[in-house]
């Protein structure tokens, strides 16, 4: 039984279609990244998977249970399991650092307080943010927000986590912060799928890569087979083309 | 003129008089505020209750923008004479201090839900996603996300609506609830000068607005984004 299972999902925002029978499963601590040009679905399958955007078709299965995405509880039950980080790190403006990270195992999840705030100051030194817990959002840099809104992720403990392109908006010295943060996390039993335009990055941590077009999944496989020998000849022409930027 | 100001000034100032406007100015500041009060309270659910989707909402919010629609497009004098024919027969006895409350509350419901509404359309939908993959519910959503990014974006058309409408409460005197500007005909009519009955009445209205205007103008610059 695969942790997470994705079952010929299809997704439309209207009358556009947007992802089309994507199927794919990830095992308990793999990291499975999406690839895939811009439009092509990447971050709609993320948003379906965490029940932002509903599906049209197809099912979802969290350790071999199927989530229901118009039940309240059952999407309740799904996000106890699973946490996604946005590319625009969309920390909560009103509450500093230590709050972004405390407030949902606080409030939520109704742990105490002085506990919470212990692992959320274990967790921002992890992440190289422990200095930055008094300051407010708009008072860092977008590295640090990205940092603190994968610490406020991790306070949820998920066994699975999204992370979008968690590294897109950043300057290059920034990026290396955060991929040292990512890479931390693949040692520590958490599923998690990742998109990324970060070629050396997915190619280094994946134990699989998928890759996306129009919609679909072209191809899955060990991120040699994608990047040295694609099968798919859309893949090829995908990763030839950003390797060679 | 100035002398007959000079003789009848002592006989205006007196306790009697001073009680008189004290009362009428309290029932013009407590239909202001008792009525926004209400109206902000009623206004904030409105503004909630638009922000839904739920399918199963949709006669609920039919129901309310019908309402705020409707109650700001007629002229108060209007709505306070339709309330006081609409309760007078209900319930009798009700006073006309109570009559004028309620169609305050009716009016300031409808414009206070408006910009409640755009306040809370201020704050980033990304915002309001976030809570609830957090598992906020729609509650815990509202007060400790959304609420807090948009008062700065509330308050100040809201004081400036309340203070406007301390001036507006006058069309009440119509009704022939004592409040500032029929307590200043009341006294010009016992025989004092309008400029001493006016003035005093002017004086009152200042003595509201001004620093509620202050207060207002304090809030805005607290919550002004750093
Ligand atoms: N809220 C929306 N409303 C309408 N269409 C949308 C919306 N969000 C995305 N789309 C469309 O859905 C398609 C897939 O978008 P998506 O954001 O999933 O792509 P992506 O693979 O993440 O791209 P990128 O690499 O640029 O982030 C695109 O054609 C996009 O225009
Ligand atoms: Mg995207």
């Amino acid at each position: 039984m695969h942790h997470l299972e994705i079952r010929n999902i299809s997704s439309s925002y209207g009358k556009l279609e947007v992802l089309r029978d994507v199927t794919l499963s990830a095992d308990k601590g793999e990291v499975v990244s999406l690839i895939g040009p811009s439009g092509s679905g990447k971050s709609t399958l993320l948003r379906v998977l965490i029940g932002l955007t509903p599906p049209t078709g197809g099912n979802v299965y969290i350790g071999g249970n199927k989530v229901d995405y118009n039940s309240r509880k059952s999407l309740k039950d799904l996000r106890g399991h699973m946490a996604i980080v946005f590319q625009q790190y969309n920390l909560f403006q009103n509450m500093n650092v230590l709050r972004n990270v405390t407030i949902a195992p606080v409030k939520i999840k109704k742990k105490p307080r002085e506990e919470a705030e212990v692992r959320a100051r274990g967790l921002l030194q992890k992440v190289g943010m422990e200095e930055k817990a008094d300051a407010y959002p708009d008072e860092l840099s977008g590295g640090q927000q990205q940092r603190v809104a994968i610490a406020r992720a991790l306070a949820t403990s998920p066994e699975i986590l999204l992370l979008d392109e968690v590294t897109s908006a950043l300057d290059p010295e920034r990026v290396k912060e955060v991929l040292d943060t990512i890479r931390s996390l693949t040692h520590e039993g958490i599923t998690l799928i990742i998109v990324s335009h970060e070629m050396a990055f997915v190619r280094e941590v994946s134990t699989r890569v998928a890759m996306m077009d129009q919609g679909k999944i072209v191809e899955v496989g060990p991120p040699e087979q994608i990047f040295r020998s694609p099968v798919e000849s859309r893949t090829r022409d995908f990763v030839s083309k950003i390797l060679s930027h | 003129m100035f002398e007959r100001l000079v003789t009848e000034a002592p006989l205006f100032f007196n306790y009697h008089n001073m009680v008189f406007i004290g009362q009428a100015m309290a029932r013009t500041l407590g239909m202001t505020l008792i009525g926004c009060g209400v109206g902000f309270v009623f206004g904030m659910l409105i503004a909630v209750v638009r922000q839904t989707t739920s399918s199963l909402l949709w006669p609920v919010r039919l129901v309310v923008i019908s309402y705020v629609e409707f109650f700001r497009r007629i002229p108060f004098l209007v709505i306070l004479f339709i309330v006081l024919f609409v309760i007078e027969p209900l319930m009798p006895g009700t006073s006309l201090f109570g009559i004028a409350t309620v169609s305050v509350c009716l009016l300031s419901t409808a414009f206070l839900s408006e910009i409640i509404r755009s306040g809370l359309e201020s704050v980033p939908r990304a915002q309001v996603e976030t809570a609830q993959i957090l598992n906020f519910n729609v509650l815990q959503t509202l007060m400790m996300v959304v609420l807090p990014q948009s008062w700065r974006v509330i308050l100040p058309p809201a004081a400036a609506f309340i203070v406007m409408f301390i001036k507006d409460t006058s069309l009440a005197s119509q009704l022939g609830v004592i409040e500032l500007t029929f307590a200043g005909k009341m006294l010009i009519n016992r025989g004092f000068s309008p400029i001493l009955g006016f003035g005093a009445i002017l004086v009152c209205y200042f003595a509201l607005s001004y620093p509620l205007s202050r207060f207002a103008a304090y809030l805005e610059r607290r919550l002004a984004p750093s």
